[in-house]
């Protein structure tokens, strides 16, 4: 089976300091994979050249999405090829009504994949039952987008995004960082849901906790920026227990 | 005023009777002084002595003061001397003919009145639907009858001295609106002037309009002015705006000023609000190529109020002024300013904010907001805050801020799948919304966002993006 998110020797620096340094990772759909690693082991850096965030300059290696060459695209080209990344650190926008925020994304994704556009009264019917299954109340599309959001209220309303606009492929970038139990379940729940035989995922944490409620396919250690081992969800636990130490040592 | 000490452009006979010109004046300022003498027979209202008088005031204070050079500080930022060396002939009379408006003006909702070049065009107006209560007159029609109530009215607030444009809009006005309101709130009285350029010549024209608004004693006024134009030939509009709102009276303004590219634009508003009463504007600029709004607000009496808000959008290289004094001159009053730029290109902006609080204005609260986005790196913004306090027990504040679109939001909003120019635009309408949503009729706001997104469309076109 060929593999959705295909990437192959990707090296990748950043403010000239190489932080990628030859990762090869196959997520073929229907699967989710789990990336963990200590800080500074390169974990967001290949969510955000993944998305294609400017100031990440890739040095090596390719990335195959569908099919095509991901790293050849904009960002907003990415998103219309169904990427997703939900980010560690939700940007805050004053003056962007959260509804409207997400009704243009929705509608310019549809736009370029030669679907209607939806207008205000079909758009809420689709995001209401959303956010509902989410634990998120309407209030939250009134305000402006993650603006006096808390942290568990912007991860939230990331994975709302996700809910909404349905892509293909989702890069969720510890989306478990700052949130308590049981918002921890709620976003947990919400990811489980989008799991579907067509998509694929791929999982940055720190800590096996999400881990728990997010069963992965696959685990892949990071660390110094390449790939050092790889296994089944037993590798998470293992890791929970006996920390990444003995395979920094070893890398 | 802004300035304190106005220098004419070139040395003049000073204080001469004549308003004829002297060989030292400046070209342009002796060219229009000959214009007043050319047509001080034919203007409106001629045959009445106080109307001539006044014009011929007029003509010395404008025959004084000459053109401001930018060493005078109130115009250093604004170099006027594209405008000072076109030569601009009057108006000829205005033919029949359609006059475009833009998008979203037209169904403003609210009775109209339209100046074509600067001339009332009864034909082009709706004012069926006036409410009781609002009086409309037109200037012209006031003056050639030589009304006495007019007399009054006319230059109480805009002194010929106020600065070298109001007083030639008062040696050489021809026309305005004069509208006296008596109606409450509860009767939503609702008004539209449009002023259109035609441009209909094939030389520069200039025109003077000369607004007179009042309100009486808890009267209430939502008017709407916008300024448009067409053609490539440049012209000037030199509007001047007397507003006098008497106790407990209260008016929302909001001006649109989308006047053709080539256009030069002067606006100069003077509003005198009385004890408990409230002048609530909102300016947006879009057109022109070099446009200087000027207001002049005074809290004249205890617990009276002045918001003046606005917007001013640049590019190409179209510079934009916004130049304003606010006079706390009685107790208990409150001002309230945020001014936003947004500037695309080689434009240029101005901001100059004065609060001036007079010894007697305690418990003045004044708060002045100015912030600016600057979209390319040749765009530039000059802003100048000043206050000038002298009662001790007062609160007053400004600010001001400068910066780029954030790369970060910008990000977001791509990996979101919008295109670089639409997340563009979402957060540049984010950065006006804060100032937009002073603007709380939701008509004429949305008569404003469409201006803003008309704008953005050019703007994207020159960029080529």
């Amino acid at each position: 089976m060929s593999a959705m998110l295909k990437i192959e020797g990707l090296e990748a620096s950043v403010e000239g300091k190489a932080v990628l340094k030859g990762i090869d990772l196959a997520v073929p759909a229907g699967e989710v994979h789990a990336i963990m690693g200590p800080n500074g082991s390169g974990k967001s850096t290949l969510g955000y050249v993944l998305a294609g965030r400017e100031g990440y300059e890739v040095t090596g290696g390719s990335v195959t999405f569908r099919g095509e060459d991901l790293l050849a695209m904009e960002p907003e080209d990415r998103a219309a090829a169904g990427l997703f990344l939900a980010f560690q650190y939700p940007v805050e926008l004053p003056g962007v009504g959260n509804a409207n925020f997400l009704r243009q994304a929705l509608n310019a994704l549809r736009r370029k994949r030669g679907e209607p556009e939806l207008d205000a009264m079909q758009f809420l019917k689709l995001v209401r039952g959303k956010m509902k299954a989410l634990g998120m109340t309407e209030e939250m599309l009134k305000r402006f987008v993650n603006v006096g959001f808390s942290g568990g209220e912007k991860k939230r309303n990331e994975i709302l995004q996700m809910a909404v606009l349905e892509p293909a492929f989702c890069i969720l970038d510890e989306t478990d960082s700052g949130l308590d139990i049981d918002a921890l379940k709620i976003v947990a729940d919400g990811v489980n849901a989008l799991r579907a035989p067509e998509r694929g995922m791929l999982v940055i944490t720190h800590y096996q906790r999400l881990l728990t409620y997010i069963v992965p396919d696959r685990v892949h250690v990071l660390l110094g920026g390449r790939i050092v081992r790889s296994g089944g969800p037993e590798l998470a636990l293992e890791l929970e227990e006996k920390g990444y130490g003995e395979l920094q040592q070893a890398a | 005023m802004a300035s304190s000490s106005r220098q004419p452009d070139v040395a003049s006979s000073v204080g001469g009777a004549s308003a004829a010109p002297a060989p030292l004046l400046h070209p342009a300022v002796a060219a229009y002084l000959a214009r007043h003498d050319g047509l001080a027979d034919r203007l409106p209202g001629h045959r009445h002595d106080w109307v001539g008088a006044l014009r011929r005031r007029a003509a010395e204070a404008f025959a004084r003061q000459g053109f401001p050079t930018r060493r005078v500080e109130a115009w250093h930022y604004t170099d006027l001397r594209p405008l000072i060396e076109l030569r601009f002939d009057e108006p000829l009379t205005a033919i029949d003919r359609p006059v475009i408006l833009p998008d979203g003006i037209a169904d403003a909702g609210a009775p109209r009145l339209v100046f074509l070049d600067g001339r009332f065009r009864p034909d082009l107006s709706d004012l069926d639907t006036l409410p009781d209560g609002v009086r409309v007159e037109s200037l012209s029609a006031l003056l050639e009858a030589g009304e006495d109530r007019l007399r009054a009215r006319l230059g109480a607030l805009a002194a010929a001295e106020a600065s070298a444009f109001v007083a030639l809009n008062a040696m050489l006005a021809e026309d305005g609106a004069v509208i006296t309101v008596t109606s409450p709130p509860e009767a939503a009285a609702r008004l539209h002037i449009v002023s259109a350029g035609t441009a209909s010549a094939d030389r520069p024209i200039a025109f003077h309009p000369r607004h007179l608004i009042r309100l009486d004693e808890g009267a209430a006024l939502t008017l709407f002015e916008s300024a448009v134009g067409e053609g490539a030939t440049p012209y000037l509009n030199n509007t001047v705006t007397e507003v006098s709102l008497a106790a407990g009276s209260r008016m929302t303004h909001v001006r649109l000023q989308a006047e053709a590219l080539g256009a030069f634009y002067v606006s100069t508003v003077f509003a005198e609000v009385g004890s408990g009463g409230e002048y609530d504007s909102f300016a947006l600029v879009t057109g022109a190529r070099l446009a200087r709004n000027e207001v002049y607000a005074t809290l004249a009496g205890p617990k009276a109020a002045a918001h003046l808000n606005g917007a001013q959008l640049g590019d190409g290289a179209r510079h934009v002024d916004t130049t304003t004094v606010i006079t706390h001159a009685a107790p208990d009053c409150a001002s309230r300013q945020t001014f936003k730029s947004v500037l695309a290109g080689r434009s240029r902006a101005v901001f100059q904010g004065k609060i001036h609080v007079h010894k007697a204005a305690q418990k003045t609260d004044g708060y002045q907001m100015n912030q600016a986005l600057l979209l390319s790196p040749e765009a530039e913004i000059d802003a100048k805050p000043q206050l000038e306090i002298y009662a001790d027990d007062v609160k007053c504040s400004h600010g001001a801020t400068v910066g780029e679109l954030d790369a970060d939001q910008l990000f977001y909003l791509r990996s979101r799948g919008l295109p670089p120019a639409e997340a563009r635009a979402v957060l540049i309408e984010a950065f006006l919304a804060d100032a937009l949503e002073a603007v709380r009729d939701e008509a004429l706001r949305a008569a404003l966002s469409q201006a803003t997104a008309t704008w953005w469309a050019r703007a994207r076109a020159e960029a080529g993006a």
